[in-house]
């Protein structure tokens, strides 16, 4: 079992001067998983996707990739992954075209060879393949660096961020795309700020302020919720909001959609108590449901 | 009956780029204390409208009113009484957290003593009063996030223009950034904003869905999900920017 983890980190930590970007980060990615990294901006996704790409050193702990070392056996490693950074990372000066038979050409590859992995997506930016990749769009642009991180046949993938500030149908669009690779046989480190990305997962990492959360699949994340949650709506969310940070039971009380996450001191709420006090708060049109807890309401709960 | 008082009317707002018509004949009203949220597809044209309706693009034909201005005619007034702020660049990262605020407060002219008196109270508000002399750059998103829609505010404009305001931000920060946005609808500011998390859609008094420059649907986010048989704005979105 230990053999298939493609991989492995241990007690990773990076600082930038006082700044702790990441403090004894752990984990492994088994062959083959969709592993999500889930966490806000600044929480020590990049910092940890460069140590793992060998663009970083960390300051302390040990890591590889597919049983490469990322200190000792960095050049495997280039060679053997594809990354698609966060911040666009194609020649806006190239068109589409170039820019992809570049990365083919610096691995010692041509796009034809590998033209099957990425036929899906590439097909939909190759009518604008004489573009200068500055000119994309968004959504286009993310495609073209996908297509440019796996060129050279990689066999795990790291995305950083990849759906950031796309909309929610190219989102959803770029995770089936992730979903086919990973039928090909591609290990994937993906990461995202979009907490309803991580149910997509096999497994997910839960990650703010350089420290891991918690691990496990989306599933457990969710019931690691330690209490009763209930989504509350009244006729003016605002005061519904204020009122239940008011109340004296109150544990949370958070906007979730349309409605507000509640949950009690005790594990589960006097319903009766709670409308009561409400409707001494001039609410009206309340009601109280007990709900399935998110993985973001789970976020919420585990953060210090 | 109670007055109405629009702040942003559209009508038929339109912007082309040569043969291309990236906005088409958009036409829409915003109401004093509302929050609208303004989604779409990316390229939909969003961004060109808003680019409008702030008074730094001037439009091809048709017509628009943003806090009493017609965006025509009289585009620098309406840049002195809206707030805008954007997730790309809201702040100056090398200046101090009162710095930024006597800067934008200077811009908008507002006088030396009514600065210091809304600095004061604004950093009392957002509890930063350790972080006051500290550069913004060391500020972490969230908190850079929510000074920097309290500095958009800081002439009590009538309207507030947010572009994607909480790209990236941790989901307890981005509660408390729309909880103060709720505060401010609150107390009569009107807030259009536009996001890519359908959560926050759900938060809108009202919104518009963007497909291909035009409106497709502008209803209350309770009425968008009935009419579509739907259970959330996500599917709402879907259907639609898809069709």
């Amino acid at each position: 079992m230990q053999n298939n983890w493609d991989i492995q980190v241990r007690q990773i930590s990076k600082s930038y001067q006082k700044v702790k970007a990441l403090e004894g980060i752990s984990f492994e990615v088994a062959s083959g998983e969709l592993f999500g990294l889930i966490g806000p901006d600044g929480a020590g996704k990049t910092t940890l996707f460069r140590i793992l790409t060998t663009l970083l050193l960390a300051d302390q702990g040990e890591a590889s990739v597919q049983g490469n070392d990322v200190v000792a056996h960095y050049k495997t490693i280039r060679r053997s992954v594809g990354y698609m950074p966060g911040r666009f990372s194609l020649y806006h000066d190239l068109t589409v075209e170039e820019n992809l038979r570049f990365f083919a050409t610096i691995f010692g590859t041509t796009i034809e060879e590998n033209y099957h992995l990425i036929k899906d997506i590439y097909a939909q930016i190759e009518p604008f393949k004489k573009r200068r990749a500055g000119n994309l769009s968004g959504g286009m642009k993310q495609k073209l660096a996908l297509s440019c991180a796996l060129i050279h046949k990689p066999k795990v993938l790291f995305l950083d961020e990849p759906t950031t500030g796309v909309d929610p149908v190219s989102r959803k669009e770029f995770w089936e795309m992730l979903k086919k690779l990973q039928e090909k046989g591609i290990t994937i480190l993906v990461s995202t700020p979009y907490m309803d990305e991580a149910a997509l997962c096999d497994r997910i990492a839960l990650i703010q302020g350089g420290k891991i959360l918690s691990i496990d699949t989306p599933k457990a994340i969710q019931s690691q919720f330690p209490r009763k949650l209930y989504a509350l709506s009244a006729h003016n969310r605002y005061l519904l909001l204020e009122a239940l940070k008011s109340y004296e039971n109150t544990k949370s009380a958070f906007p979730f959609g349309a409605f507000v996450h509640y949950s009690d001191q005790k594990d589960s709420a006097d319903l009766d108590v709670l409308k009561t006090y409400l409707e001494s708060k001039g609410l009206q049109d309340i009601h109280i449901v007990e709900t399935v807890p998110s993985i973001e309401d789970t976020f919420m709960e585990l953060v210090p | 009956m109670k007055h109405i008082e629009w702040v942003i009317e559209v009508s038929g707002l339109t912007k082309t780029f040569g043969d291309f018509t990236a906005v088409d004949a958009i036409s829409f009203k915003v109401q004093k204390g509302e929050i609208f949220g303004f989604l779409g597809a990316n390229g939909a044209g969003k961004t060109t409208a808003m680019k409008m309706l702030i008074g730094i693009s001037v439009p091809t034909s048709g017509a628009a009113r943003v806090a009493g201005y017609d965006v025509f005619t009289e585009s620098e007034k309406v840049k002195k009484h809206i707030g805008y702020m954007s997730q790309r660049f809201a702040l100056y990262d090398d200046l101090t957290v009162k710095e930024n605020i006597a800067f934008f407060g200077g811009i908008y002219g507002l006088g030396k003593d009514r600065i210091q008196k809304k600095s004061k109270q604004l950093i009392e508000e957002l509890g930063m009063e350790s972080e006051a002399n500290s550069l913004v750059r060391s500020l972490p998103l969230g908190w850079k996030q929510k000074l920097a829609f309290s500095v958009a505010l800081l002439h009590d404009p009538k309207v507030v223009f947010l572009d994607e305001p909480t790209g990236g931000v941790d989901p307890i920060t981005r509660r408390q950034f729309w909880e103060m946005i709720y505060k401010a609808a609150h107390l009569g500011t009107t807030v259009f904003v536009t996001t890519h998390y359908m959560d926050e859609a759900e938060y809108c008094d009202r919104v518009s869905m963007m497909v291909n420059g035009a409106i497709e649907a502008l209803d209350a986010p309770h009425r968008l999900k009935e009419k579509f048989g739907v259970e959330s704005m996500n599917e709402v979105f879907l259907k639609l920017a898809r069709a």
